[in-house]
C-alpha cells in the first residue's frame, strides 16, 4: 500500500521493517517507532474521529499526550480500550483501532445532524429543557443523551491481562526525559545520586526528537539517545520510559504508570500490561515542558488543523508530512522552525499569518520559503468538509480573502506543563510577559526546570535542568562528575504568544475545547449569564473536562474570559489541576488485587483437613471458616446443621475456634488494665478460672466481648469476637499506653499462634480425658465450669485447656501451638470416634449459640448497651471502666429502649427471619409503631422450630405478649410470642456437669 | 428584550438570535446594609436554605454570603446520589422528605438539575450483611419508602458486569431503592441560586466571613471582608469549615474535618445503568449524563483541610472497583478531587439553634450533604423563620450527644473516621 | 504522608491508624460534673485549621500509639513523639 505522505528519510522510525494494523477495518502498514497517528498520517488518513456532541469530523491535533480530538477504540473483545490517544498509542504489528462516537461510519456519521441544531445545543441547554413532563426525563430524554454521550466503549468482559504495583526509593526523581531531564539525570546519577528519570514516551529527548537542531556537533536527536544510553549504563540510575508521572502525594510520595506492555499485542506471558509504581523521593526534577495552544478560529477544527509543533514532530520524528500545501498561523517567532521544518520536508508553505501587528518577525521567514506573509491579521475560518481545504484569512476591518491549503500549523504559544505543581494545591502564577501561569508554590523537594518553568530556550533548558539534578544531588551527599553544559545555537526568537483569544470575526464555530465541543460562543454565553469565574466556566460549559483535561483549552478559555469580561487573567482565576495528570487504568491502580486475591485470605489451621473432609467455606471478614461438613445422602445445609447440632447436643463435636481473637496479658498491672476495659471484674478472677467479660467504648456503647483466663498472677489470656481483634488489641494499647501510662502491662497478639478446639457435647470429657498426657486430671471437679489449665497433651505438646461453652454443653476448648493445629485435629476426630464425634461449623455453631441466647455480631451492633443486651447488672458500680461515666445518659439509660429477649413464632411451623421488624398485635405496621427488630434466627433442632434473638423496647418486661414480626422486604409478617433468649437448659446444668 | 424563563420555547427562540437575550442566572449583588437573615455559606444547603426562606416564608430580605463563588464547595464536588435508605428513625423521614423534595425539584425551580431516578443498589455479600439490609428496608418499607431486596438472578439482569464468579466475597444479593438516583450537582447550586434570587435574595460573591457580631448573647450581624452586615438573624451552613466558623462565634462542635476523594473516568457509552455499592469493600459507582463513571470510596481518615487526597484512598477504591467489576481494568480513571466533609462524632447531621440567640446551625453533614440539599435548606429555613425545628428534622439536636440520644447509622461510635 | 515511627523509621500511611484529637485528656469519673465532662472529651473538638496534636497507632507495624503534629492545612509532620511518653509527662505535669 503507498504511504503517500511518509518522506523518503529521516526521523526515528525504523523504515526497514513493516507493521500491520487496521483502523475501521481498513489495513495500513507503518513502521517501528511509529505511533498509530504518525502510521495513520503517513497513510494519508486525516479524519480519524468524530466530536462529543456535533459529531464534527475530527483528525489529529497534537502529537502527544495532550490530543483531544484522535481518541479511538484500541483493541477488541476484553481488550478493548477506550478513548486511547492515537498519537501517543504505540504502533504494533496487528493493532486494531476503530473510530469512536460515530454511526454509521466515520466519513458519514448521521448523528452529525447535531450540527443543524447546533444552534440550540449552546452551553448549558440542558438545564433549561427537558422538564416537562417530569416523568419523561428517566424514560425519553435522558437515555437519549447518554447514547449520544460519552466517547468509546468500555469492554463487556474481565479484563484478560494483569497489573502490578511496586514501590521505589530514590534521591531524586526526574519527571520528563527531554533536555532539562536528561541534564538533570547525568548531572545527579554522574555524582552517584539514586535517580529515577521517568518519561511518557518510549524513547527518551523530548522535543530534542521533534525539533531540527544540534547539540554540541551532533544532532539534537542522537544527543539524546547518547545521553539515555549513558544514563542506562549507570548503577544508581533507573531509567523509566512509557512511565508517566501521574501524582504527587504528601511526603515525597509520587504515583507513576509504566505501560509495560501496552506496546504489543499483548503482554509476554508472567508480565503484566502496566506496572503502578509508587515513589518515594527524597526530591524531585520537574522537567515536563510545555504544552502548545491553538488560537481560536472558525472551524479550527477540521481534520488538517494542527498545532505547529506536532507538525514539526511528524516531519522531524517520524518522517511523515501532515499536508503538502500549509498555511502557518501563528502569534509566536516559532512560526520561522515550522516554516523551515516545512520547506525541508518540500512542503510548500503558501502564507504565514502573524496575528502580530510587526512585519519584521517572520519576513526573512516568509521569504526564503516563498510564502504569502500577512502580518497583524488572522485566520477568520478553515474551509473545506471533511478536511481542510483552504483557509480564510482576515484584517481587522473584516476583509477576507482564501488561500487553499490542506494543512494550518497554528501556534497560539505554549504553557508550561505545570500540571503536577498543583497536586498539592500550589497555586501557579501567572506571568504576562510569557503570557503562560508558572508555577507557583511547588511540593516540597520540587524544582521545575526547563519549559515547565517558563525557560523555553533550549539553553536555558540544560542550563537550569543540569543545576537542579546537581544541586539535589549535593543536598543528598553527593558530588562528584557534574554535567558540562552543551554549546546549542541561540532561539530563532520568543516563544511567548498571546492572543488573539477571539476571533475578529465570526465564521463557523470556533473552538476552544475540542474534545468538549466548547466553542468561543458558549464561553460568550457563559460570561453573559453569569458563570465567569473560572470554576463557574468550566461546570457551565465543560470546558476542560475531556480527557485531556483541558490541556490544550484551559489557558486559552481563562484567556477568553478574560478578555470578554475586560478583567485580568489572575482576576478571572485559575485553573487548577488535579491527579491524575494522565488518565490512569483502574486495574493498574487496583493492581494484583481482583478476584480471589480482593483482599488476602486467613486460613484457620484446620482448613486443609477440613477440606479433605468435604466441608463447605463461609467467608467471615479475611477468615474462610467451614460453615458445615455435609455427608453423603444430606439433601442441603439445613440437614447437615441438624445432624451437626444433635450430635453436639446427644453426643460430642469439634469446632475450630481459631479465628477468634487471642490476646496474651502479661505484667504486673494486668489485672488492674483488665479492670479498665471490661465492665465487670477481673481482678478478682482466681488463677486457673476463665470469666465472660464485656467492654465498652468510651461512648458507653458496648464494643465486644469474649472470655479472658486467669493463667497466673501477672498473665491472662483473653479472646475476643472474630471481627473485632485488631481493633480490641489497638484499644488495649490505647488504654495501656496514652490513658493509663503508668501501667506496667504487656500485651501479644497470638491469633495466630494458638490453634484453638472447642469440643462439646455430653461425651466432650471422655475425649479430652483420650487426649491429654497422663497425669492430668479432666473431671469436673479438677476442672469445673470456667476452669483452666496448662497442660501436654498427645504425649508432651503444651496446651491450654478451658472448661468453657458457646453451644451450652460440657465442653472445652483446647488450644496448642498452630503448627500442631492440623494434627490436634485429627487426633481430637480419633479420639472422638468412639463417642460419635462429628466436626460442626459455623452454621451449627450459630444455631446453637443463638438456642442459648449469646449474643454476637448481630447483637453487639454498635448501638447497643450492657441493659440492651441484658447484662446491665454486671456493669460494676465499685470501679471506674471504659465507658462507665456516658454508660449513664439518659438516652442510653432509658428504661423504653429496646432491650434482647427470645422469639418463637406462634405457629411453631413459621419461619422466622431476621431483620424483621415488630409491632405490637393489630397495631398498623408504621414507623410510629415500630418496636425493635430481630437480630438473629435459627431453626432449633432441640425446640424443633424457629427461635429468634431481638431487640423489642421494654422486652424484659413483655414476657408471654405476640408481637408481628413485620418482614415487608421478604413479604414475612409472622406472631411472635416474647419469650427468654434461653432456648435450651435455661439453668445451665449441662455445661456444669 | 431579555428572557427570564426556561423552557425549549424560550431556547429555541434565543437560538434564533444568537443566545443574546439571556440574563445572568443570578445578579452578583453588593452587600446592603443589613438583612433579615444572613445565610453564611453558598453552597447547595446555604441557597437551598434562602429558595425556602423566601419561598416558603416570604422572607425574602436574605442575603447569602460565600467567600468564594457559589457552588464551590462539596456541591460542586461529590458523587452526586441521592437516595432515602437510611435505617435509624431520626435519618428516614428526613432523608425521604429530601428525596420528594428532589422529585419536584425542576417544577419548582425552573431548572432542570437532571433528578434522574435510575436506582440504588446496595449489594450484600453475607447471611449477616442480607439480614442487615432486609432490617433497613423493612424500616423503610414502614416509612412509606420503596426499598426491595433483588437476588442473584436479578442482579445478573440489571447489573451484568459484577464479578458473580470468582469474587473474594460472593455477591448474594442487593438491597435496591428504586426511587435513589442521581442529580447533576452544580445544577443544583444554579438553580437554587437562580430561584433565590428570583425572589430577591442578594447572593453576595467572594464575601468572607471573619467573625460575629454578638452582644447580650445575641446575633447583631456578621464581619466580612466586605465589611459588617447586619442580620436579625444569621444561619451558618458552611460544611467542611464549620468548626471555623463556629469558633468565631465561640463554639465549639462534635465536628471533626476530614478528605473525602471522588473520581470519574473518561466518558463512556452506556455501562452501569444504576447508583451500584459495593458490601465488601469501600466502593461505589454510578455513570453521568456525560458518560463518565463517578466513583468513590472511604474518607482518607484523618483530620485535613487540605483539598487532596493520598494515594492508599485512590488504591483501596480503585481495588473495590476491580473487585466488583473486573471489566472496568481498561477504563481510565480521568480525575479526582478531594473535598473537606464536616464529619460529625455520630455519622449525622445537625440543624439547630445554637447557644447564640440569633445563631443556627446546618452542619456535620459527613459525606452525605448533597442528597440532603433540599430538606436541608427546608427545614433549616423552618428553623430560621419558625424558631422551631421542622418535623422531619427532630433529632438533628446540638445536644443529642449529651442525652445519649446519637445517631449512629454504621454503629462506629465517637470516632468521625469510621463513619 | 508518611511518618516517622520513632521505633521502625518512615513508613508510608497504610501502616496506620488514625484516632483524632490527642489535646483532649479522659476526665476524672469521680469529680461531680463528670458526666459533662465526658461529654466535651469524647465528642467536642477544636478541629483547627492548621497545627494539629493527634494519635495514630503503627498498627501494621510496632503497635505504638504516636502522637503526631501535622499542619493539617498542608499536611506537614512537625514532630511524632511516642504517646506513653507525652502522657507519662501529661500525668505528672497534672499531679504537679
Amino acid at each position: 500500500m503507498s504511504k503517500p505522505h511518509r518522506l523518503p528519510a529521516g526521523g526515528l522510525v525504523d523504515r526497514g521493517a513493516s507493521l500491520a494494523f487496521s483502523f475501521d477495518g481498513k489495513r495500513y502498514a507503518g513502521h517501528p517507532g511509529d505511533t498509530l497517528a504518525s502510521a495513520l498520517l503517513a497513510n494519508g488518513v486525516k479524519l480519524v474521529g468524530r466530536s462529543f456532541k456535533y459529531h464534527r469530523p475530527r483528525g489529529v491535533l497534537t502529537a502527544g499526550f495532550e490530543e483531544p480530538n484522535a481518541l479511538v477504540e484500541l483493541r477488541s473483545g476484553a481488550r478493548r480500550e477506550p478513548n486511547t490517544k492515537a498519537t501517543v498509542a504505540e504502533l504494533f504489528d496487528g493493532l486494531e483501532a476503530r473510530s469512536q462516537n460515530r454511526w454509521p461510519s466515520l466519513a458519514f456519521d448521521l448523528l452529525a445532524v447535531n450540527q443543524l441544531a447546533s444552534p440550540a445545543f449552546v452551553a448549558g441547554f440542558y438545564y433549561k429543557t427537558f422538564m416537562w413532563p417530569a416523568s419523561f426525563w428517566e424514560k425519553l430524554y435522558e437515555p437519549m443523551i447518554r447514547r449520544a454521550a460519552g466517547l468509546g466503549r468500555a469492554a463487556e468482559a474481565a479484563d484478560p491481562d494483569s497489573y502490578e504495583k511496586t514501590t521505589a526509593h530514590c534521591d531524586l526523581l526526574v519527571i520528563g526525559g527531554g533536555a532539562g531531564g536528561l541534564a538533570a539525570a547525568l548531572a545527579a546519577g554522574r555524582a552517584g545520586a539514586r535517580v529515577i528519570i521517568a518519561d511518557e514516551d518510549f524513547v527518551l529527548g523530548g522535543r530534542l526528537n521533534a525539533e531540527r537542531r544540534s547539540v554540541g556537533d551532533v544532532a539534537s536527536a542522537d544527543w539524546a539517545a547518547q545521553a539515555a544510553a549513558e544514563l542506562a549504563s549507570l548503577p544508581e540510575v533507573t531509567v523509566l520510559t512509557r512511565t508517566t508521572v501521574t501524582s504527587v502525594h504528601d511526603g515525597g510520595v509520587y504515583g507513576a504508570l509504566e505501560r509495560v506492555s501496552d506496546h504489543l499485542a499483548q503482554p509476554l506471558s508472567h508480565q503484566p500490561r502496566q506496572r503502578f509504581w509508587r515513589i518515594v523521593a527524597k526530591r524531585s526534577v520537574l522537567a515536563s515542558g510545555a504544552l502548545e495552544r491553538p488560537i481560536p478560529f472558525g472551524n479550527n477544527d477540521r481534520p488538517g488543523v494542527m498545532l505547529a509543533g506536532a507538525v514539526r514532530t511528524y516531519i522531524n520524528r517520524f518522517g511523515v508530512a501532515p499536508g503538502k500545501r500549509a498555511v502557518v498561523y501563528a502569534n509566536n517567532d516559532d512560526a520561522a522552525a515550522t516554516v523551515a521544518d516545512l520547506v525541508a520536508a518540500g512542503c510548500e508553505v503558501a502564507a504565514v499569518v502573524d496575528a502580530r501587528g510587526d512585519a519584521s518577525a517572520l519576513q526573512a521567514t516568509a521569504k526564503a520559503a516563498g510564502a504569502l506573509l500577512v502580518f497583524g491579521r488572522t485566520v477568520a475560518r478553515a474551509y473545506g468538509g471533511r478536511v481542510v481545504e483552504g483557509c480564510e484569512i482576515a484584517d481587522a476591518r473584516g476583509d477576507t480573502f482564501n488561500v487553499p491549503c490542506d494543512l494550518i500549523a497554528v501556534s497560539g504559544g505554549w504553557s508550561p506543563a505545570i500540571q503536577l505543581t498543583n497536586h498539592l494545591n500550589g497555586r501557579p502564577a501567572w506571568d504576562d510577559r510569557r503570557a503562560a501561569f508558572l508555577p507557583g508554590v511547588t511540593p516540597p523537594g520540587m524544582t521545575v526546570v526547563g519549559s515547565a518553568n517558563g525557560d523555553f530556550g533550549l539553553a536555558e533548558t540544560f542550563a537550569t535542568g543540569a543545576r537542579a539534578g546537581a544541586e539535589a544531588a549535593a543536598a543528598e551527599g553527593f558530588s562528584g562528575a557534574g554535567f558540562e553544559l552543551p554549546s546549542v545555537e541561540p532561539e530563532a526568537g520568543e516563544t511567548y504568544g498571546d492572543g488573539p483569544w477571539r476571533p475578529t470575526i465570526k465564521r463557523g464555530k470556533a473552538f476552544v475545547d475540542f474534545q468538549n465541543d466548547v466553542t468561543v460562543s458558549d464561553v460568550e454565553l457563559s460570561a453573559r449569564e453569569g458563570f465567569r469565574s473560572v470554576e463557574h466556566l468550566k461546570r457551565y460549559t465543560t470546558l476542560g473536562m475531556a480527557t485531556d483535561q483541558g490541556k490544550t483549552s484551559n489557558v486559552v478559555g481563562l484567556a477568553l474570559m478574560a478578555e470578554i469580561t475586560g478583567k485580568s487573567i489572575p482576576d478571572t482565576g485559575v485553573t487548577m489541576n488535579r491527579p491524575p495528570y494522565t488518565p490512569v487504568a483502574i486495574g493498574a491502580l487496583a493492581g494484583a488485587h481482583r478476584h480471589k486475591e480482593f483482599r488476602p485470605t486467613r486460613l484457620p489451621p484446620s482448613h486443609f483437613w477440613a477440606e479433605e473432609q468435604g466441608a463447605v467455606f463461609t467467608e467471615t471478614g479475611q477468615w474462610m471458616r467451614a460453615a458445615y461438613f455435609p455427608r453423603r445422602g444430606e439433601a442441603d445445609w439445613f440437614e447437615t446443621m441438624v445432624r451437626e447440632v444433635e450430635t453436639v447436643r446427644t453426643k460430642v463435636g469439634v469446632y475450630d475456634a481459631s479465628t477468634l481473637g487471642k490476646i496474651d496479658i502479661h505484667g504486673p498491672d494486668a489485672a488492674t488494665l483488665l479492670d479498665k476495659v471490661y465492665v465487670n471484674a477481673f481482678a478478682s478472677l482466681a488463677v486457673g478460672k476463665a470469666r465472660y467479660g464485656l467492654m465498652l467504648r468510651e461512648d458507653g456503647v458496648a464494643m465486644d466481648d469474649g472470655t479472658t483466663t486467669r493463667l497466673g498472677d501477672q498473665h491472662f489470656y483473653m479472646t475476643t469476637t472474630t471481627a473485632n481483634a485488631g481493633a480490641v488489641m489497638r484499644h488495649l494499647e490505647f488504654a495501656k499506653q496514652w490513658l493509663w501510662p503508668e501501667l506496667d502491662v504487656h500485651f501479644a497478639s497470638v491469633t495466630d499462634q494458638w490453634a484453638q478446639y472447642a469440643i462439646a457435647g455430653p461425651r466432650s470429657r471422655d475425649v479430652v480425658a483420650a487426649l491429654v498426657d497422663p497425669g492430668f486430671d479432666v473431671s469436673n471437679e479438677a476442672l469445673p465450669y470456667m476452669g483452666a489449665t496448662e497442660l501436654t497433651v498427645c504425649g508432651g505438646v503444651k496446651a491450654r485447656l478451658f472448661r468453657l461453652s458457646f453451644s451450652g454443653e460440657l465442653a472445652y476448648e483446647l488450644a496448642v501451638p498452630a503448627r500442631y493445629g492440623d494434627a490436634m485435629i485429627r487426633a481430637i476426630v480419633k479420639a472422638g470416634e468412639p463417642f460419635g464425634i462429628c466436626p460442626y461449623g459455623a452454621e451449627a455453631l450459630a444455631v446453637m449459640r443463638i438456642e442459648k441466647g449469646h449474643a454476637a455480631g448481630p447483637e453487639l451492633n454498635g448501638n447497643t448497651t450492657g441493659a440492651d443486651l441484658g447484662m446491665g447488672r454486671m456493669m460494676s458500680k465499685k470501679k471506674d471502666f471504659i465507658g462507665r461515666t456516658l454508660a449513664g445518659r439518659e438516652g442510653l439509660a432509658d428504661p423504653s429502649r429496646p432491650a434482647l429477649v427470645g422469639f418463637r413464632p406462634v405457629d411453631r411451623t413459621a419461619r422466622l427471619r431476621s431483620g424483621a421488624h415488630f409491632v405490637a398485635r393489630g397495631a398498623e405496621p408504621t414507623a410510629a409503631n415500630d418496636e425493635g427488630y430481630m437480630t438473629s434466627t435459627a431453626y432449633s433442632p432441640s425446640n424443633g422450630h424457629w427461635i429468634g434473638l431481638g431487640f423489642l423496647a421494654r422486652g424484659a418486661s413483655r414476657m408471654g405478649e405476640i408481637v408481628r414480626a413485620y418482614d415487608p422486604v421478604r413479604d414475612g409478617d409472622v406472631e411472635v410470642e416474647v419469650v427468654s433468649p434461653v432456648f435450651v437448659d435455661p439453668e445451665g446444668a449441662r455445661l456444669r456437669a | 428584550m431579555s428572557t427570564d424563563s426556561y423552557s425549549i420555547f424560550s431556547v429555541l427562540r434565543e437560538a434564533l438570535r444568537g443566545h443574546t437575550g439571556w440574563k445572568p442566572a443570578w445578579r452578583d449583588a453588593a452587600p446592603k446594609p443589613a438583612y433579615d437573615v444572613v445565610i453564611v455559606g453558598g453552597g447547595g444547603h446555604g441557597l437551598a436554605t434562602a429558595h425556602y426562606l423566601a419561598k416558603v416564608h416570604g422572607i425574602t430580605n436574605v442575603a447569602v454570603v460565600e467567600k468564594g463563588w457559589i457552588g464551590g464547595g462539596n456541591v460542586g464536588r461529590n458523587t452526586t446520589i441521592v437516595r432515602s435508605n437510611y435505617l435509624l428513625p431520626g435519618n428516614v423521614p428526613f432523608y425521604e422528605h429530601s428525596l420528594k423534595l428532589w422529585e419536584g425539584l425542576e417544577q419548582d425551580l425552573n431548572y432542570n438539575a437532571m433528578v434522574s431516578q435510575r436506582g440504588v443498589v446496595n449489594l450484600f455479600h453475607s447471611d449477616g450483611q442480607r439480614d442487615a439490609y432486609a432490617r433497613r428496608g423493612n424500616a423503610m418499607r414502614m416509612n412509606g419508602i420503596d426499598a426491595d431486596l433483588l437476588d442473584v438472578p436479578e442482579l445478573k439482569r440489571i447489573l451484568p458486569m459484577l464479578d458473580f464468579d470468582n469474587a473474594r466475597f460472593p455477591i448474594k444479593g442487593a438491597l435496591r431503592q428504586k426511587r435513589g438516583g442521581t442529580v447533576r450537582h452544580d445544577a443544583v447550586a444554579w438553580g437554587y441560586a437562580r430561584a433565590a434570587d428570583g425572589r430577591g435574595v442578594d447572593i453576595i460573591q467572594n464575601c468572607e466571613v471573619t467573625g460575629f457580631r454578638i452582644e447580650g448573647g445575641r446575633i447583631e450581624g456578621v464581619e466580612t471582608t466586605r465589611g459588617f452586615i447586619g442580620a436579625k438573624k444569621v444561619g451558618l451552613s458552611t460544611a467542611g469549615n464549620s468548626s471555623r466558623v463556629a469558633s468565631m462565634a465561640g463554639l465549639r462542635l462534635p465536628i471533626e474535618s476530614h478528605v473525602l476523594q471522588a473520581f470519574v473516568s473518561e466518558g463512556l457509552k452506556p455501562f452501569i445503568d444504576t447508583v451500584c455499592t459495593f458490601g465488601a469493600g469501600h466502593f461505589y459507582i454510578s455513570q453521568s449524563d456525560k458518560g463518565g463513571l463517578v466513583f468513590g470510596g472511604d474518607i482518607d481518615g484523618y483530620n485535613s483541610y487540605a483539598q487532596r487526597g493520598a494515594l492508599p484512598t485512590v488504591e483501596d477504591v480503585c481495588e473495590g472497583g476491580m473487585a466488583l467489576m473486573p471489566s472496568i481494568g481498561r477504563v481510565r480513571m480521568l480525575r479526582s478531587w478531594g473535598g473537606i466533609m464536616d464529619m460529625s462524632m455520630d455519622g449525622s447531621p445537625i440543624i439547630d439553634h445554637t447557644p447564640v440567640e440569633g445563631l443556627y446551625l446546618n452542619a456535620g453533614w459527613c459525606y452525605g450533604g448533597f442528597k440532603a440539599t433540599p430538606a436541608a435548606g427546608d427545614c433549616f429555613a423552618h428553623l430560621i423563620a419558625r424558631d422551631a425545628p421542622h418535623p422531619v428534622a427532630t433529632a438533628y439536636r446540638l445536644d443529642r450527644f449529651a442525652t445519649g440520644r446519637t445517631i449512629d447509622e454504621k454503629g462506629m461510635g465517637a470516632q468521625p473516621n469510621l463513619h | 504522608m508518611r511518618i516517622a515511627c520513632p521505633h521502625c523509621g518512615t513508613r508510608g500511611l497504610d501502616e496506620f491508624a488514625y484516632l483524632g484529637d490527642a489535646t483532649v485528656v479522659r476526665p476524672d469519673p469521680s469529680a461531680e460534673n463528670a458526666e459533662t465532662a465526658f461529654v466535651e472529651y469524647v465528642y467536642l473538638r477544636d478541629n483547627p485549621a492548621g497545627r494539629h496534636r493527634e494519635l495514630w497507632s503503627h498498627a501494621l507495624g510496632c503497635q505504638s500509639w504516636l502522637v503526631v503534629t501535622r499542619d493539617v492545612r498542608t499536611h506537614a509532620i512537625e514532630s511524632v513523639e511516642n504517646a506513653r511518653d507525652v502522657a507519662t509527662a501529661r500525668d505528672q505535669g497534672a499531679g504537679q
